[in-house]
Order: C-alpha cells, then sequence, then structure tokens
C-alpha cells in the first residue's frame, strides 16, 4: 500500500512514460503499417518485395534484438545522437508496423474486389482507389486485432524500461533496489498496465460499433 | 452525337471511336481472346453475345483495361490504351463500365456513388457535380432514392444507380457486361428502358447480354463469340432469324428453348 503512495510521483511518471511511449510508437506503427499495406497490394513489383520484405524482417525479428540495433547499431551507421526516447519509438514502432501492416492487408482482402474495379473503371488511381474505396470499408474488419495489436504495444513498450527509459515495468527495477516489497511494486505495476489496456480494448469497441452502425 | 448508323460497312474511319486490333490474351495456358478485330463506330449500339466462357466480359475489361493485353492496340477516340498510371486512370474516366453484380461503392449512399467520380476525378465544383448527380438519378429513375444506402435498393435500382454513376463522368463509350443477368424477372425491363433510352440518344454502347429484345430493338450490330473468337457478326435480325455459323446456329437453338 504505501509503496505506492509514498512514490506516488515515480510511479505517476511511469505510467505516464507508457501511456506517451505507447501512443507515439502506436502513432507511428499505424502511419508505417498503412503505407506499406499499401505497397503490398500496389501493382508495382518493387513495392511490392519492398513490403513483404519489411514485414518478414520486422515480424520475426524478436524485440530485443531491434531494440538492441536501434541503441548499439543505428547511432554508429545511421544516426548519432538519437535519445533512449526516440530509439525505444523506433523499435516498437517499426516492428509494431509489420503487424499493423498485415492487419490491414487482411481488411483489404475481404472487400470484395468489384469496388475496387468499380472505382478504377471510373477514373480512379491506384491510391484514389485505396483510400476512397477499400481503406475505408475494410476498416471494420481490421479494428479488432487492431486492438490486439495496441494492447501488445502497451506490453512490449515495458521492454523500453530494461534500455533505461522512463516507463512504468522501470518504477520496479528503481524501487526494488531501494528495498521495497517486490510483490506490491509488482502488484500496482501491473494494475497500470490493465489500466491502459482496458481503456486501449474499450475504445477499440466503442469504435467498431460506432462504425457498425455507420455501415 | 452523330446519327445512329445501321449499315456497318460504309463507315468514314474518321468515325471509329473504339478500335481493337489484333487483340490476344492469355489466363495462364487459356488462350481467352484470340485475334480480335473490332471496330465500334461512334453512336453505334453493339451486342456481344455468346456462350459462357467464350471471352465476353474479358473483351468487356480489356477494353478499359481492367484486363491487361498480350498483344494488339486497343485505341479510344484515336488514342491508344497508355500503360498503368495515371494517363490510363484518365482514359477510364472516358470509358463507362456497368457491371452485372452492380457494385456500388457499398460506404457511400447512391448520391455520392454518382458525384464522387466528378470531384475526386473530374475535378467537379460540389455544387454542380451535385445537381448533375441528381438530374442523372432523376432520369434513371431513382432520383427519391437519393440518400440511401446500395443495400437499402433493389437489384434494379442499384444497376439503374450504377448507370448513372458511369453517366455522371461524361464517357465517351459505355460498356455494359451483362447488367440484367444477377436480376429478379421483374426488374430487367426496368433496366433495360434505361437501356433503350441512351441508346436512343446515341451513346455508344457495348452490350454482353443475352436479352434478344434488347438486341433486336437497340442494337445496330450483333458480335457472336465462341472459345475466345468473334465468330460472327451481323445485324441483329439477320443474325437471330438466319445466323450463318453452326456454333451460332447450336448457341441459338439452347437460348431460344428456354
Ligand atoms: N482472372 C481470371 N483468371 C483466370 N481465368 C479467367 C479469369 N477471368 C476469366 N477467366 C477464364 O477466361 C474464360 C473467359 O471468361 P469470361 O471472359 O468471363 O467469359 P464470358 O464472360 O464470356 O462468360 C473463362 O474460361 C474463364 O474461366
Ligand atoms: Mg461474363
Amino acid at each position: 500500500m504505501n509503496v505506492l503512495l509514498d512514490h506516488l510521483p515515480e510511479f505517476r511518471e511511469g505510467f505516464i512514460g507508457t501511456i506517451l511511449l505507447t501512443l507515439a510508437s502506436g502513432a507511428l506503427a499505424m502511419v508505417l503499417g498503412i503505407v506499406i499495406a499499401g505497397f503490398r497490394v500496389s501493382p508495382v513489383p518493387p513495392l511490392r518485395f519492398f513490403g513483404a520484405a519489411w514485414v518478414t524482417l520486422f515480424r520475426n525479428t524478436p524485440l530485443t534484438v531491434l531494440f538492441l540495433v536501434a541503441w548499439f547499431v543505428v547511432p554508429v551507421i545511421f544516426m548519432p545522437g538519437l535519445s533512449p526516447w526516440t530509439k525505444a519509438l523506433l523499435a516498437l514502432g517499426f516492428y509494431t508496423s509489420a503487424f499493423v501492416c498485415e492487419a490491414i492487408r487482411s481488411g483489404i482482402n475481404t472487400v470484395p474486389l468489384g469496388q475496387a474495379e468499380a472505382a478504377r473503371s471510373i477514373g480512379m488511381t491506384f491510391f484514389q482507389t485505396l483510400r476512397l474505396i477499400v481503406l475505408p470499408q475494410a476498416t471494420r474488419t481490421v479494428i479488432p486485432p487492431l486492438s490486439s495489436i495496441f494492447i501488445a504495444l502497451t506490453k512490449n513498450s515495458a521492454i523500453a524500461g530494461a534500455f533505461s527509459v522512463t516507463e512504468l515495468f522501470g518504477v520496479q527495477k528503481l524501487l526494488s533496489d531501494k528495498g521495497f516489497d517486490i510483490a506490491w511494486i509488482f502488484l500496482w505495476v501491473a494494475l497500470g498496465y490493465l489500466i491502459i489496456t482496458f481503456t486501449i480494448s474499450g475504445l477499440f469497441r466503442l469504435l467498431e460499433r460506432r462504425l457498425g452502425v455507420a455501415r | 452525337m452523330t446519327e445512329v448508323s445501321v449499315t456497318k460497312d460504309a463507315k468514314p474511319a474518321a468515325d471509329d471511336l473504339v478500335v481493337l486490333k489484333g487483340v490476344n490474351k492469355h489466363f495462364g495456358a487459356l488462350h481467352v481472346l484470340q485475334d480480335i478485330d473490332m471496330t465500334i463506330a461512334r453512336g453505334e449500339v453493339v451486342v456481344v453475345i455468346g456462350p459462357s466462357g467464350s471471352g465476353k466480359s474479358t473483351l468487356c475489361r480489356t477494353i478499359n483495361r481492367l484486363e491487361t493485353v498480350d498483344s494488339g492496340t486497343i485505341t479510344i477516340d484515336g488514342k491508344p490504351l497508355p500503360q498503368e498510371g495515371k494517363e490510363l486512370a484518365k482514359l477510364r474516366a472516358d470509358v463507362g463500365m456497368v457491371f452485372q453484380s452492380f457494385n456500388l461503392f457499398a460506404h457511400k449512399t447512391v448520391l455520392e456513388n454518382v458525384m464522387l467520380g466528378q470531384t475526386k476525378v473530374r475535378r467537379t465544383a460540389k455544387a454542380e457535380a451535385e445537381a448533375k448527380a441528381r438530374t442523372l438519378l432523376d432520369r434513371v429513375g431513382v432520383g427519391s432514392q437519393a440518400d440511401k444506402y446500395p443495400a437499402q435498393l433493389s437489384g434494379g435500382q442499384q444497376q439503374r444507380v450504377a448507370i448513372a454513376r458511369a453517366l455522371a463522368m461524361g464517357p465517351k463509350v459505355m460498356l455494359f457486361d451483362e447488367p440484367t443477368s444477377a436480376l429478379d424477372p421483374e426488374m430487367i425491363n426496368e433496366v433495360l428502358e434505361v437501356m433503350q433510352q441512351l441508346a436512343r440518344d446515341g451513346m455508344t454502347m457495348v452490350v454482353v447480354t443475352h436479352e434478344m429484345g434488347f438486341a433486336r430493338s437497340a442494337a445496330n450490330r450483333v458480335v457472336f463469340m465462341a472459345d475466345g473468337r468473334i465468330v460472327e457478326e451481323a445485324v441483329p435480325d439477320q443474325f437471330f432469324s438466319n445466323p450463318r455459323s453452326d456454333r451460332a446456329k447450336d448457341f441459338l437453338s439452347k437460348i431460344l428453348h428456354h
């Protein structure tokens, strides 16, 4: 009990850190995921290849390995001087984008082919067809898998704590080092994650119902 | 528009709207279109008829490049069809297409279905696009359904909306791929009437259909396809009463027995 009350600022900072990291890397994963899904269904072979390679790479690499690459390889080869937070954002965002891409692609495949053909037959370009006709109709089927993906992302963000980014899971290490009862710390940390993941699945369920009515 | 011509021989080349020359198309090992030569004059109405699997749909789809061809050329109003891309997208807007399964945009209202191409492809102002959409919807007799979603309409109404959607682009030629085949019998006529009117107004049309009444009254020419080839071409009366090829005789005897 008093572990929480006595260290409320630490818990709050960790809680907010997890929320911010999840939101930012979730947004990055959405943008990348949509773009890469567009690549994967495009009529241009090099784009399709790039999309497939992207998904294969980021879906099959353990997230911890991506973190290690972001920490020790990216600064040396690409961009030195990135903050730990940015590196965590990139690792989580790229990793999750592969899953977002596949969820969106399977949603695209549920839209009848005739819809895209009708759009092309009135002169829409590939991107107009995707943006105006196919993606809006794919949205509803994509929501439930996206919900799971973002819950997984929330929990995956805990790895950032091990890389000394301020987030909820890192609070555990901080406090147990100070000698507090580990069981209570874990309980409060787990509760913090539960609040976030429940909020996510609630929001997505709301979204799903909203879209159901709008047809 | 020019007047509807009945004779197919003496047409000036300048008035050829759609020209296919030596078109070949394979699906894997299947040779779906074999050396298709076909010319459609401005204002002409051509009915394409033939057994299932003979390549009628594929022919329609190559004319607006929903399918690529392996060899040969397709020219629309003097312009050869370009490769995939923005240029092709623009040309497709000049070729209206009506599908057997309607394919109205399911997440858009009837009015939005007819406006979308105008505002997004032709860049027409919204008010102007809406006015044109409402006029067209009235013309095909579904003006009162403008705010409904496609799923709320009957098949016949949906197909008439699909015709309005294609017309909204101001196409030079309209392609119809078995537009009444998915309809309940009592709805077939309401769609055919819209098409008849379109033909009378001088629209250039390619119509894949087995509706002989329509072919007789609206078509200038019947093209009979079998196994990926054009087997016979004739004016409707001659084709239906006195087909030359055995394939056509055989086919007609089957559909007339219905
Ligand atoms: N996308 C496709 N892939 C493979 N085969 C196809 C495809 N589309 C059509 N076919 C085949 O091509 C032939 C002609 O089809 P189609 O043009 O639809 O004929 P029709 O409209 O005259 O019934 C058929 O044997 C059909 O199975
Ligand atoms: Mg067909």
